[in-house]
């Protein structure tokens, strides 16, 4: 045992914290995903970081980074399916959509799309597998105008096109818990430069002469922030590593990693919440303009809660591990 | 990052749960609360045999009688010795998470000699005397007076918050040597046998209805130099040094135990919602074992821990308050009786956010060493 970053995985950390630098700056990330962020991204390896020989914990880490500078795209989805036959591309997905005879039906049944008009590739999971949808009627159908998260567009599809099973549902289950992993990899990113950007202002930001994050209300406040963030890490980093250990044994018993996984995806989803709310106490009125990154880091969050299971499923989840009255 | 045991990791778990089967079967039932006799017997004997099996200061170094373990072992001996209900350190919790850690790292090697491997066999118990009446949070206020004498520092003053100060045979204490420095730069840390005379020890009656800390009244104490831990005057750097341990690892032992007891609670817990607050609390404790792993593994790799060490306490005080609650909602009116085990730990971990430094001043802490804020201004000053 040994729950430190190797070298290598520094190295990992550094490098794709240097790419951020100087590639996703604020600047850059305001003006929202397009094909050459997904070319770059791409070219620097995030995508097929596992089909190239990576962990899932490296993975995390990589995650964490993009988390951090709030690099916009569906990462998640095309990083799970790449070097699945078929997923070229931008890849988005959905965990729930309705069937046909409900659509017809009933008009309520809306399915929301996360970058629906950009991608190449369209994939649901449900419990069956894996299944691949008709991207161009993805593409096809009308988007948000003032999505809450403005750097995530979404596409509405009011009649959901028939998908096609392509993966069992070993590998369904399997995308699941990888996928509650980076979301929460990158959340607990976002959570940790809440603290950062957040304690800067307060160390810049004068009142009654001296800086704001002199006064115990507002050290106290960050405080908090950056236990929660830092034991959201601890809980993801364990829970990735939990998932190669499994993964690699012959008969991968998924359940012994639900527990972990779990638990890291109640407390990335709580402390990415959390600490923008915290970073947008901090910053004041400044906190509540277009103008600061602040927003984005909040917004983000509250659309990563939906995404992967959410913080109350898997508490739920988690719950079901432990043992219930009838043992 | 690996949280894999090896082979050789397993097999240390397996000598450790033949023993601890066979240890714990010979040992007798657990004393109520306020026999501290028995306590201290049953806390001691228990000592005994770790230290005798080689299990005793499993991260403290071989010359002194510990075990130098590796960070895998020292996660296996707490996994363990909770799994199979182990008791908890009790009376040696001073000595073998506070004041020995400091000597080994303070100590001079006489200190070390004299001590470490006592306090490790069981054979001595230590008490802290740091907190005053008017030095709590501000413990570097403290206004206890050494004055040297020849060979002899003497000492009056006035302790407070001694835990195990009526059965201990040696204190930690914190005095003032240099009344003219600043405050910090004043103080000097001491070793104190108990039975010195001018002692006088008051147990103080906690909300637990039993004496678990004690007032400690010293007048004209004759203290030899030679017991001095680090220089004169460098007594609060010292004092980090312990209460960096304490923060750190000493609360441990406690925050396994503390995931035991949230497992062992969960068939009681029927309603969903709670079942949901539960498992939140399990996600917390979990995450603080992982970060504990991450605070060894750094220790022994990089010589010093990660900012984690200095957020454990903090973040254990809050979960296992959540935790308490609810099981006092499960207890529901069962709970009236405070022999209950889980009433009794409730009312025992109110004390959780207030010692070793209170939660807010742990947020100082972390706010100003880790997020490097700056202090806020003295009040004296302002008012001026």
């Amino acid at each position: 045992m040994n729950f430190d970053l190797s070298a290598d995985q520094e190295d990992l950390r550094d490098g794709i914290r240097a790419l951020c630098a100087g590639r996703f700056t604020s600047e850059r990330v305001r003006l929202g995903f397009d094909q050459e962020m997904h070319k770059e991204l791409s070219d620097a390896g995030v995508f097929s970081l596992r089909t190239d020989g990576f962990s899932w914990a490296d993975s995390s880490i990589a995650f964490q980074e993009l988390g951090r500078v709030l690099v916009p795209g569906p990462l998640v989805w095309t990083h799970l399916a790449n070097g699945a036959a078929g997923c070229e591309g931008i890849v988005t997905g959905v965990e729930s959509w309705p069937d046909q005879s409900e659509a017809v039906a009933n008009g309520e049944h809306r399915v929301m799309v996360e970058f629906g008009a950009q991608a190449d590739t369209v994939l649901g999971l449900s419990n069956e597998g894996v299944v691949c949808f008709d991207a161009e009627a993805v593409r096809r159908a009308p988007q948000i105008d003032w999505p809450l998260d403005p750097l995530t567009p979404v596409s509405v599809l009011d009649k959901f096109p028939v998908g096609e099973l392509f993966l069992g549902p070993d590998a369904a289950a399997q995308w699941r818990l990888g996928g509650a992993v980076l979301t929460s990899a990158y959340q607990v990113g976002m959570a940790q430069a809440c603290v950062e950007i957040a304690t800067s202002y307060a160390l810049e930001r004068d009142q009654f002469d001296r800086p704001i994050g002199s006064f115990q209300a507002i050290k106290h406040l960050l405080a908090d922030m950056a236990v929660r963030a830092e034991v959201a890490r601890a809980a993801v980093d364990a829970a990735a590593v939990t998932l190669d250990d499994l993964l690699t044994q012959d008969s991968a018993i998924l359940s012994e990693v639900v527990r972990p996984v779990a638990g890291a995806r109640v407390l990335a989803g709580e402390a990415a919440l959390a600490n923008a709310k915290g970073s947008l106490q901090v910053h004041g009125g400044m906190g509540f303009t277009w103008e600061m990154d602040v927003h984005l880091y909040l917004k983000r969050a509250w659309m990563l809660n939906t995404v992967f299971g959410t913080p109350t499923q898997h508490a739920d989840f988690l719950a079901a591990t432990l043992t219930t009255a009838s043992g | 990052m690996d949280l894999r045991y090896s082979e050789s990791d397993e097999l240390f778990r397996d000598e450790l749960r033949v023993w601890l089967k066979s240890a714990l079967f010979s040992l007798g039932s657990v004393p109520q609360r306020e026999d501290w006799d028995e306590r201290v017997r049953f806390d001691t004997e228990w000592q005994k045999k770790l230290f005798d099996a080689g299990y005793a200061g499993m991260n403290w170094p071989r010359e002194y009688g510990g075990r130098d373990a590796s960070p895998s072992e020292q996660m296996i001996f707490l996994e363990e010795t909770t799994r199979a209900r182990a008791p908890y350190v009790g009376v040696n919790f001073v000595g073998t998470l506070h004041a020995g850690p400091t000597l080994v790292a303070e100590g001079t090697d006489k200190q070390k000699e004299e001590h470490l491997p006592k306090i490790l066999s069981g054979e001595e118990i230590w008490c802290q005397c740091f907190s005053e009446p008017g030095a709590g949070s501000d413990l570097a206020g403290l206004s206890t007076r050494a004055v040297r004498d020849g060979d002899d520092y003497i000492v009056s003053g006035r302790k407070t918050w001694c835990s195990f100060g009526h059965v201990g045979e040696f204190g930690e204490l914190l005095v003032r040597t240099d009344p003219n420095a600043r405050k910090h730069r004043g103080i000097t840390w001491l070793i104190l046998p108990m039975n010195l005379p001018g002692i006088e020890v008051r147990p103080i009656e906690t909300l637990l209805g039993s004496s678990e800390f004690c007032e400690v009244f010293l007048d004209d104490v004759r203290v030899p130099v030679e017991n001095r831990v680090g220089e004169e005057n460098d007594g609060w750097r010292v004092t980090n040094v312990t209460l960096a341990f304490e923060r750190g690892t000493a609360f441990v032992t406690e925050m396994i135990d503390a995931l035991q007891m949230a497992e062992d609670l969960a068939p009681s817990v029927v309603d969903k919602s709670e079942r949901r607050e539960l498992a939140h609390v399990v996600a917390e404790l979990d995450a603080l074992w992982a970060l504990t792993k991450r605070n060894v593994s750094q220790a022994a790799q990089r010589g010093a821990p990660g900012p984690g060490a200095m957020m454990l306490k903090l973040a254990y005080s809050q979960v296992r308050e959540r935790l308490g609650e609810i099981c006092m909602r499960v207890l529901d009116r069962r709970a009236f009786d405070i022999h209950d085990f889980l009433v009794e730990e409730r009312l025992r971990t109110l004390s959780l956010p207030i010692a070793a430094g209170t939660s807010q001043i742990q947020r100082n802490i972390i706010g100003e060493r880790l997020l490097n804020l700056p202090k806020e201004r003295p009040w004296l000053l302002e008012s001026k």
